[in-house]
């Protein structure tokens, strides 16, 4: 054996290189090769979707409507420690900074920011703005005169945490936490926390979502795999149309069939099961939410389940049957222990995709079956607080990161299967 | 870059060769939308040349702030309510609009004496008068129907679903009327913390009830499709559906909150001159009369007023069903834009901390 | 799927019952899709079949909807249709703009899904790729991280693009690309990419690799090799692939709201507007001819499905 492998060693190639290098560089050369093929799309990618996301990242801890408009006050924050009663300088730097705020149309974004960490205080910064170009010293006096306010230590020390650029506020607020006026992280006051359960909802809800997928989706896919092809392309033919037609159409079904006047309720109060009156609320809520997507989400479940089923053989839960199995023990024992990579698949998936749902919940939902993802577009549309609303796409996003990474572990994102 | 700039006409230029000049002008969608298209869009390209697009938005503001705030700026009018105005005024994210630019009033009366008080400021030409009050399904209360704010809220008398707009403004207002505060003294009422718990308190007594709407061509759709039976909305919107398509919608002018709604230029707007040239154009004492006979608006300037008559029908007399006529005033309550200027954004994130809590 | 001879009573009822709830599932599947086919004629405004509909009588239905699609929003209806009312149909109706926007935008962030997504993949395949695991995931990400994530991130990244070059000193403002084709297009192809990797590795996966070496050993260039060797082969995932980064376009309404202006209006964003004001059997009507153009893509895709086994001599697993 020794002698082998020393010769092997020795071995080189024509032009005399040792063929251990000649080898190497080979490989070498074609994993550059094989990497150059995919460059493009992962800088293509990194570019348009990576790099963006990051973006939105940073501003979920960025935010510089307060330091970038009072700036001298933010510098009297930097250079005074924590718990420092503001002096006149500091009266001074307010002063001057909102006399600038009130020229430069900016006391609004300023009053939003602190807004942000102490509800009520925007109209302050308005109001006192529009009053700040007849300030004199002292400024102690000029500035309380116009508002009372002010005098507020608990206003002085939120402003000093919004005076940083840099804070992990919005994440604190996404997760109904703040921060007090000697730093401290407390939750928040009862009436506004929201966040965390709306991410339990969401959660929850997803999960049923993958649950009702997944019963729904076992018997039509173990139906598929058992028939012949023939038949089971067919069939398949009623899975993949919905999964080929647009979501907005398939949204749109829904509404048509589920409100009011629509037409489920319309044929239960012509069979006279329900009466006029009694029409359902099956749409505009949480339970419209859960049917649209169910019905969204049913093929991303049957798919993975059908790729596994289809090369069961038959032979093994008959040849349970043979040795005395009932039915269902055979299908316990046998089968279904085989289905498990195809379930793992399927629910992942499902899941995944109806944690970060946005249309439909936005369409069907009414109040009561809004997701995170509606709350982030929310935020980014309505009320625009934007770095909030990267806060909770930050949260949202490491979920699913953390889910995707489960799924390749457990399923391999090679396996991902499509129709 | 080079190579970017160089695809980007390409592929404009596949933009089926989009005329030359061409403004967007974002509004509130629905009939209200129709009427402006009807009284402002199609004069004006008739007489320049130049297209409008109607761009939609449920409530222009937010979108144009987040545009501007971005330097996104696609539109370059848009149809803001007073309050939203002033406050996005304040912050600097409106051009200033020169009053020279406004036509004088058909009788010659000069541009700012021809408008009603307070209905041109630094950045803003106000188009109409607009209220929101709530109208009901005739067919659900034949007999006994609602006629006062407070039997909106009152869910036991007038059971079924109500339509209310997602958001603070109005419905706070509105909720104090019904609890029983004078119209004089609702935004006194408001300024106080007691006042706030009050309103909140008394929308809380409905809250079950409420379909939420966003966009304003939502209240009659819900009406119509029988999804609420009474529901806050735009005055116009529920005449449009009244008279033009023969609803059973009932009006309630009791407890209605009126307020301006106008046009406003978003700074870094993409084609200035040309947006006021359609702002000159879309406030004359004709255009605004015009418009009134798309819907039950009130125009903004006094020298409209005497040119409005019937509806586009040619039999309905608008008159009855304008928010600012004698008999619709007896107990209604002009818009404080003071008081939503500085509030607007705390009272909304209450709520919505409302709306999402149990 | 046959019931064994020697089922019990029980499990036959059993069985006859599980085909049932089969059947009821199909139904949930497929009805709503089929529903508004017969509603889009509907004659009347209303989202249920009227009486005249179900008595199959004529006055019932009507193509009134179809006819709003083309008059919509402005369009006189009382005059005659000659060429320049179908020339302004053409230039005005809000409808055909918006199909327009979405043949272009789907058309173009097609191309570039597809060309960077197939030679991404042909290096995917390759056995020597390194770090294959990571890359693969994150080409995949796209497809799997929350569209109103994507959308929001975009929106930042449009409204500047250049903001990240600030640190470098090249540059810091560089236009936009919110409200422009290119925007939108570049955001689609990366959503199509995903589509694209898994369809065209999924057809590698049985490539055999050595009629790439034999080409090459027979003197072919690389190229050569893969336009007469690797493509025909591929072709068929390639294909669905492109069809898959269409409809992901076609139907992509998130990064539309968010980034495009009134000039990129596509189909799903009007369809967007019409559901959440009014939903007039308009959008039924439109919903129909986007129903028949996913069953013709489906179609097509069934077709290739079979060429791919014929040629590659798989029977289908």
């Amino acid at each position: 054996m020794a002698e082998v492998s020393a010769a092997a060693v020795g071995l080189t190639t024509a032009d005399g290189r040792p063929l251990r290098t000649a080898l190497a560089t080979a490989q070498q050369r074609a994993k550059r090769r094989a990497f150059l093929l995919v460059l493009p799309l992962l800088a293509f990618i990194v570019i348009t979707f990576i790099v963006p996301i990051g973006q939105m990242m940073h501003q979920a801890v960025y935010n510089d409507g307060f330091s970038a408009n009072m700036p001298r006050l933010s510098a009297w924050f930097a250079e005074h420690p924590v718990g420092t009663d503001p002096d006149e300088p500091a009266w001074q730097a307010l002063a001057l900074d909102l006399q600038d705020a009130a020229t430069a149309k900016t006391a609004g974004v300023v009053g939003t920011r602190v807004n942000y960490q102490m509800s009520g205080t925007r109209s302050l910064f308005t109001s006192t703005a529009r009053k700040a170009k007849d300030f004199a010293p002292p400024y102690r006096d000029a500035v309380i005169a116009a508002d009372k306010k002010w005098d507020d230590p608990e206003l002085w020390g939120t402003m000093r945490q919004v005076s940083r650029a840099y804070s992990l506020n919005f994440f604190l607020a996404a997760l109904d936490m703040t921060q007090d006026r000697q730093g401290m992280i407390v939750a928040m006051p009862e009436d506004r926390q929201i966040y965390v359960d709306l991410f339990v909802k969401t959660f929850l809800l997803a999960g049923l979502i993958t649950l009702t997928c997944f019963l729904l989706g076992f018997p039509i896919a173990h139906l598929l795999a058992t028939l012949p092809l023939r038949w089971s392309n067919l069939l398949m033919i009623l899975v993949l149309l919905p999964f080929w037609t647009s979501l907005l159409v398939r949204t749109t079904s829904w509404i048509v069939l589920l409100q009011q006047q629509g037409v489920v309720n319309s044929a239960l109060v012509a069979t006279g099961v329900i009466t006029e009156e009694g029409r359902l609320q099956m749409i505009y809520n949480q339970m419209g939410t859960i049917i649209a997507m169910t019905h969204i989400l049913l093929p991303f479940m049957i798919l993975p389940l059908y790729s596994v089923m289809r090369p069961i053989p038959p032979s093994y839960v008959r040849a349970a049957r043979s040795l005395g199995a009932t039915s269902w023990t055979a299908f316990r024992r046998i089968y279904l222990p085989q289905t498990l990579p195809g379930i793992g698949a399927g629910s992942l998936l499902v899941f995944i995709l109806a944690v970060g749902y946005y249309i439909t919940p936005a369409l069907v939902g009414g109040a009561s079956g809004q997701l995170i993802s509606n709350l982030i577009a929310f935020h980014m549309q309505d009320s625009l607080n934007w770095s909030l609303a990267s806060a909770l796409a930050a949260l949202l996003l490491g979920a699913v990161l953390v889910l995707y990474w489960l799924y390749d572990r457990l399923v391999g994102i090679d396996n991902l299967k499509l129709g | 870059m080079k190579k970017l700039l160089v695809l980007t006409t390409a592929l404009s230029g596949l933009a089926f060769a989009a005329s030359a000049e061409e403004i967007a002008v974002m509004s509130w969608g629905g009939a209200y939308a129709t009427s402006q298209i009807e009284a402002y869009h199609k004069p004006f390209t008739a007489k320049t040349g130049i297209t409008v697009v109607d761009v939609v938005a449920d409530n222009p503001a937010a979108p144009i702030k987040a545009q501007v705030e971005a330097g996104n700026v696609t539109v370059d009018v848009v149809d803001l309510e007073y309050a939203d105005a002033v406050r996005l005024c304040d912050e600097g994210l409106l051009e200033p609009i020169d009053p020279a630019i406004l036509e004088p009033g058909a009788d010659g009366t000069a541009a700012l004496d021809d408008f009603l008080p307070g209905a041109v400021t630094e950045c803003y030409v106000a188009t109409i008068v607009f209220s929101t009050l709530y109208a009901f399904d005739e067919s659900k209360f034949p007999e006994n129907p609602p006629s006062t704010i407070a039997d909106f809220f009152d869910a036991a008398k007038y059971p079924g679903k109500r339509g209310m707009r997602k958001g603070a403004k109005v419905n706070l207002e509105m909720a104090l009327m019904a609890d029983g505060v004078p119209a004089a003294d609702v935004y006194a009422t408001l300024e106080t913390p007691e006042g706030v718990d009050r309103a909140f308190a008394k929308l809380g007594t409905i809250k079950g009830d409420v379909v939420w709407w966003e966009a304003g061509a939502q209240p009659p759709q819900l009406l119509a499709d029988g999804e609420v039976v009474m529901s806050t909305g735009y005055n116009g919107r529920f005449f449009a559906a009244a008279v033009t398509e023969g609803k059973p919608f009932k009006q309630v002018f009791d407890g209605q909150v009126y307020e301006y709604d106008g046009y406003a230029i978003p700074k870094g707007a993409p084609n200035l001159e040309l947006a006021k040239q359609f702002l000159t154009f879309s406030t004359t004492t004709q255009a605004l009369a015009d418009q009134a006979k798309w819907i039950s608006y009130g125009p903004a300037r006094k020298s409209s007023g005497p040119l409005v008559g019937l509806f586009m029908d040619g039999k309905t007399e608008m008159g009855a069903y304008m928010p600012t006529s004698a008999a619709n005033l007896t107990n209604a309550l002009p818009s404080s834009y003071e008081f939503w200027v500085d509030r607007d954004t705390e009272l909304n994130e209450r709520f919505n901390a409302w709306l999402a809590s149990n | 799927m046959a019931l064994p001879v020697y089922a019990s009573p029980l499990e036959r009822i059993w069985h006859y019952t599980y085909l049932v709830i089969c059947a009821l599932i199909f139904l949930f599947l497929i009805a709503p899709i089929l529903i508004v086919i017969p509603l889009s004629f509907n004659a009347e405004p209303y989202f249920t079949f009227t009486e005249k509909m179900l008595s199959l009588d004529p006055a019932g239905y009507s193509l009134r909807w179809y006819d709003l699609l083309l008059t919509q929003p402005s369009m006189p209806t009382d005059v005659p249709r000659d060429a320049a009312w179908w020339a302004q149909v053409w230039q005005e109706s809000i409808w055909i703009r918006a199909a327009k926007n979405s043949v272009i935008i789907g058309v173009f962030s097609t191309i570039v899904a597809t060309v960077l997504g197939t030679i991404a993949a042909l290096g995917l395949s390759r056995p020597e790729m390194p770090y294959r695991r990571v890359v693969m995931a994150i080409l995949i990400s796209p497809m799997i991280v929350p569209i109103i994530i994507t959308a929001t991130g975009l929106f930042f990244f449009y409204s500047n693009p250049c903001a990240l070059l600030n640190w470098t000193g090249l540059a810091d403002q560089c236009g936009r690309l919110t409200g422009s084709y290119l925007g939108v297009v570049l955001a689609h192809a990366t959503l199509g990419i995903p589509f694209v990797i898994i369809t065209v590795t999924a057809t590698l996966i049985g490539f055999d690799q050595s009629l790439n070496r034999a080409a090459a050993s027979l003197g072919a260039p690389p190229t050569t090799t893969f336009f007469k060797v690797t493509m025909p082969l591929i072709l068929p995932g390639v294909i669905s692939g492109a069809l898959f980064a269409f409809v992901t376009s076609f139907d992509e309404v998130v990064v539309v709201l968010f980034v495009a202006a009134h000039d990129q209006q596509t189909i799903p964003r009007q369809m967007w507007n019409g559901i959440r004001e009014q939903i007039s059997p308009a959008i039924l009507a439109v919903a129909t001819i986007l129903v028949i153009i996913s069953v013709g893509m489906l179609a097509t895709l069934e077709l290739l499905r079979r060429r791919s086994e014929r040629l590659r001599g798989v029977t289908p697993a």
